[in-house]
């Protein structure tokens, strides 16, 4: 019995070793939207565009899309851009322009190609700090009543569309 | 030496300067009470983006909107609590570097705690153990006699063994 007390601190550290691998392979970043099943907030912001046409929440839900939110400063937006012109055909981008320069944007969509259906131009982050963005690309998933209900921070490529966005945007839809 | 001199104080100086906060903004408060409490909001929340600094210490675009923020609720006159609720609404708990006690965080507030009662638990149980244990000086006579004999017979056969080697 005695004996059995000297297995104690081993069985410890095996536990401490299980706990920190796991911690290991976590990843930091990926924080769960606050958002998450809640609607898309209220906004009133001009679309990139034309600085006549104001936009609200209205105007973005309707439908099971993207939002994604970009700007020209940020290089993994560079990254992500040609993907999101191949998605483009399977489900409709709503694009937030974030804390970005007008004239820059439209020439970058202008060259590069526009994948997004409409853009809001969101220059000073308020909708960003609505939504609860801390970065640049981010993607959210709504659903036809306008609830948030998947985000994912970095860019988006094959491999996150496939396994990640693509399962909850057919369940959306199935949902009818 | 004079040099040397200078050297110290600049040294000293350079230890009792303490830190500052990294990012500079120019704010300004109505009174002493609310500048308080804009710099204690900034150091207790934290930069969503750089995941190990405070909104007062991280120069990112995101801990300078947010800062922004702050002082606009502040002059809005939200309380405090106010402005933490808001921020969480947006960014999740996360961003409080001090979490609320809640039934999830209930561990993280509690675990020193209990780590430190069962550290003393043990602690106890090996210092009573200890005293249970009779110490080497305190055998009784018969136990004495035994450990001599024991000891005499080990003595004998090594210079026995010592005795044939020669």
């Amino acid at each position: 019995m005695k004996r059995a007390y000297l297995f104690v601190p081993l069985i410890f550290f095996i536990a401490l070793v299980v706990l920190f691998a796991r911690g290991l392979k976590l990843d930091p970043t990926e924080m769960p939207s606050a958002l998450l099943d809640q609607s898309v907030p209220e906004f009133n912001l001009p679309s990139l565009a034309s600085e006549q046409r104001l936009l609200t929440r209205a105007d973005l839900i309707g439908q099971v899309s993207l939002i994604n939110v970009w700007g020209t400063w940020c290089p993994s937006c560079m990254h992500e851009h040609p993907y999101l012109m191949k998605l483009a055909n399977q489900v409709p981008i709503i694009g937030v322009n974030y804390k970005d320069v007008r004239v820059d944007a439209n020439q970058w969509l202008q060259k590069l190609g526009n994948p997004y259906v409409i853009n809001v131009f969101d220059e000073k982050g308020t909708l960003g700090i609505d939504l609860g963005v801390f970065g640049a690309p981010e993607t959210y998933v709504i659903d036809r009543q306008g609830m948030v209900r998947y985000k994912h921070v970095g860019v988006v490529n094959e491999r996150v569309w496939q396994e990640r966005l693509k399962p909850v945007v057919d369940r959306l839809r199935g949902e009818g | 030496m004079k040099q040397l001199c200078l050297r110290i104080v600049l040294l000293i100086g350079l230890a009792v300067s303490g830190p500052s906060l990294a990012a500079i903004d120019t704010y300004e408060f109505d009174d002493e009470q609310t500048r308080e409490r804009f710099y204690l909001l900034s150091d207790e929340l934290r930069c969503p983006k750089c995941q190990n600094q405070s909104l007062g210490d991280s120069n990112s675009p995101i801990a300078t909107d947010l800062r922004r923020e702050v002082y606009r609720l502040l002059n809005e006159g939200k309380t405090d609590r106010q402005i933490k609720d808001y921020l969480v609404a947006r960014y999740g708990e996360y961003i409080l570097y001090r979490p609320e006690l809640s039934g999830h965080t209930l561990m993280l507030w509690l675990a020193p705690l209990l780590l430190l009662v069962i550290g003393l638990v043990v602690v106890l149980i090996l210092v009573k153990r200890r005293r249970a244990t009779p110490a080497a000086g305190n055998l009784d006579v018969d136990e004495q006699q035994r450990l001599k004999t024991l000891l005499n017979d080990s003595e004998t056969s090594t210079d026995e063994e010592s005795g044939k080697r020669d």
